[in-house]
């Protein structure tokens, strides 16, 4: 098991582990600091899932790249390097979150990052990736456009109307289907005439390949490999990223529509002790290192409540702006 | 100056645009190879070819989406809508994506997008195709909405709508397409937010926008015989509102009739209405009337469909009521 760890930089391993332990870390807070209603409205927790957005982002170069997602988008604000204090503010509505309190839990972006959000509307978001690899395509620059949504999503007519388009007119994205097996409280099995999702890829005459999302490194090698076939190739990607959230939906679900059994199952395969787990025993980290960088990210999301606390909220008149340019 | 149709100012206006820009780029149903289904884009494919001109299959909602992603990462697209009916399968991109896109990432984006076609009643269409939908644009927040009747205006609006970095609804009527006009070689553009006084008058103000100002016109046209001097004012863009000019006008004519083609209920007209009640109500000599469709979809018999609509019958009484003249 050790051995395959070899053909990774260390660095990228580190990265990889602290990403995801970011992620974790910070999303407790966020649902310590909802619990104590410091902030309220939807907050979709993305516990568990950490090793998609970890995983897909490592494999990309956002110089030239993009990411854009649904709203379960706090590991992918964090994943693309958006400081923690600024995606807790922006969960507080303060002014110095990165939507200046006018997007909140749903809606992060990082323009500058090529984080293009953090969107709403199931599945709305999927035609504006094809938009942004037809810029990358006109100006013939070298990008991918990695675009992540639910299993939910999957069966929106935007879904199918854009990869139609998106393969005729071979267009630059990845499309990312975090299948975490529940659409709220819908079982995907019991609403997908397709169940292997990734096969959908099959009608447009694109890649698609499932993916096991607990594991980061599958998850890296899959999107490194698609996303240069899609550079390679001209033509788009679908990977079904298999995945778990531990929290229900949102934090106003308590999610009793999954056994204990299921739930326990894939906390087994949490994606953050199977990465621990692989490094130790390939010896290139150990308890104490483990220690101090889990201290790090917890005092980091710590401090992210803190900031976000002292921030202050938006004044009323910037409610009138940024409505147009 | 030369005397040019509707349509071939629209497209000289977005040849002219895409020539300037290189980001400008038109993509929509039928708008390359058909020359646009209402003819409106002919040449341009053959001029700029399949990179600029793009042909989309008929999915509203995803070329329309296709379109905004294009515009937040950078470039400058024109959506064609066959008709404005079929947009409202795209509405939740529009309304959704493209009005909210820059205020909920707290002005990171850009929308620099134009989405066009033809809207309002046509003929012999019945209601699926035979409708003005301005009204559900202007509701909301973070789009213009501009509605041009001359081929002068909707070369020098487009233009304007072209350059502009925010989401513009452009709505042109079809039954104007083949409407001659004379326009400038020159360039030239026409700023949002400016009404035009398309005929000056002394006794009363009709204020309308779109093909119906051509209606208001006829009819002021018929009033001379009786002595009545109308004033109409075309609003050309309906979202930013040139509040200014309906007010002084209104405050010199002290009586107000305002034609919308849509339906009644919350409506352009209905809110005009109300702004001119609330900012002339010291100089108004009668309650301000609205002309509008009436509130049933639109029937296919001919008759029927012209009589569910504005008509001069109706802009007359409405004069009649502002000057008691029964």
């Amino acid at each position: 098991m050790s051995e395959d760890l070899k053909k990774y930089d260390k660095s990228l391993l580190q990265d990889l582990l602290k990403t995801m332990m970011r992620i974790r870390r910070f999303e407790e807070k966020a649902a310590q600091a909802y619990g104590l209603r410091k902030f309220g409205g939807f907050c979709h927790l993305y516990i568990g899932q950490e090793a998609v957005a970890a995983g897909s982002v490592a494999a990309v170069n956002l110089e030239n790249d993009y990411i854009i997602t649904a709203y379960r988008d706090h590991g992918h604000a964090l994943a693309v390097g958006m400081s923690p204090d600024t995606v807790m503010a922006e969960l507080f509505g303060r002014i110095d979150g990165c939507s200046r309190g006018k997007g909140g839990s749903m809606h992060l972006f990082d323009a500058d990052k090529h984080f293009y959000g953090g969107h709403g509307i199931v599945g709305a978001h999927i035609p504006l990736a094809a938009g942004m690899a037809l810029k990358i395509k006109y100006h013939e620059e070298p990008g991918v456009v990695l675009c992540f949504f639910g299993d939910g999503a999957i069966h929106q007519g935007s879904f199918h109307e854009t990869l139609n388009m998106a393969s005729v007119w071979k267009l630059p994205v990845v499309y990312i289907c975090e299948n975490n097996h529940y659409g709220m409280g819908t079982d995907f099995r019991r609403v997908s005439s397709q169940p292997q999702l990734y096969k959908m890829a099959d009608s447009y005459r694109m890649a698609g390949r499932e993916v096991n999302g607990m594991d980061a490194l599958e998850v890296y090698d899959n999107v490194v490999e698609a996303a240069s076939q899609v550079r390679q190739d001209n033509v788009p990607a679908l990977i079904e990223m298999k995945t778990y959230r531990y929290q229900g939906h949102s934090m106003s679900d308590p999610a009793k529509y999954r056994t204990k059994d299921e739930v326990a199952e894939y906390k087994n395969q949490d994606p953050i002790v199977i990465l621990k787990d692989r490094m130790t025993e390939a010896g290139l980290l150990d308890e104490q290192e483990y220690k101090k960088l889990d201290n790090e990210m917890k005092n980091a999301a710590k401090d992210s409540v803190e900031f976000a606390e002292k921030s202050k909220r938006p004044e009323l008149k910037t409610m009138f702006e940024d409505v147009f340019a | 100056m030369p005397k040019i149709a509707f349509r071939e100012a629209l497209r000289q206006a977005m040849d002219e645009e895409m020539q300037r820009d290189e980001n400008v780029l038109l993509m929509g149903e039928e708008v390359a190879q058909y020359n646009g289904a209402y003819k409106v884009s002919r040449g341009l494919w053959d001029k700029y070819g399949d990179k600029r001109v793009i042909d989309t299959p008929i999915t509203e909602e995803g070329f329309t989406g296709i379109g905004i992603g294009a515009a937040m990462a950078g470039l400058r697209p024109i959506v064609e809508w066959m008709t404005f009916n079929f947009s409202i399968q795209a509405l939740d991109q529009i309304i959704n994506n493209a009005a909210k896109m820059r205020y909920m990432s707290g002005g990171q984006f850009s929308l620099p997008i134009v989405f066009r076609g033809p809207n309002g009643p046509a003929e012999w269409l019945s209601c699926q195709h035979s409708q003005a939908i301005a009204s559900i644009y202007a509701h909301v927040p973070g789009l213009k909405v501009v509605s041009p009747c001359t081929p002068y205006d909707a070369k020098g609006l487009l233009k304007t709508a072209i350059r502009d970095d925010n989401p513009v609804i452009f709505m042109e009527a079809e039954l104007l397409y083949g409407l001659e006009g004379e326009v400038p070689e020159d360039e030239y553009l026409i700023g949002f937010g400016e009404a035009d006084i398309k005929r000056s008058g002394e006794d009363l103000t009709i204020i309308s926008f779109g093909k119906v100002v051509h209606m208001a016109l006829k009819a002021a046209k018929a009033l001379e015989q009786d002595d009545i001097d109308a004033e109409v004012i075309d609003l050309r863009s309906i979202k930013p509102l040139d509040e200014d000019t309906i007010v002084k006008s209104v405050s010199k004519t002290g009586r107000c009739i305002v034609v919308d083609e849509s339906w009644p209920f919350a409506s352009v007209g209905s809110h005009v209405a109300w702004l001119v009640g609330n900012r002339c109500f010291d100089m108004l000599d009668a309650p301000v009337e609205l002309v509008s469709s009436e509130d049933i979809p639109m029937p296919y018999e001919h008759t029927l469909e012209l009589a569910a609509q504005p008509t001069q019958d109706k802009i007359f009484s409405a004069v009649e009521k502002v000057l008691y003249l029964n």
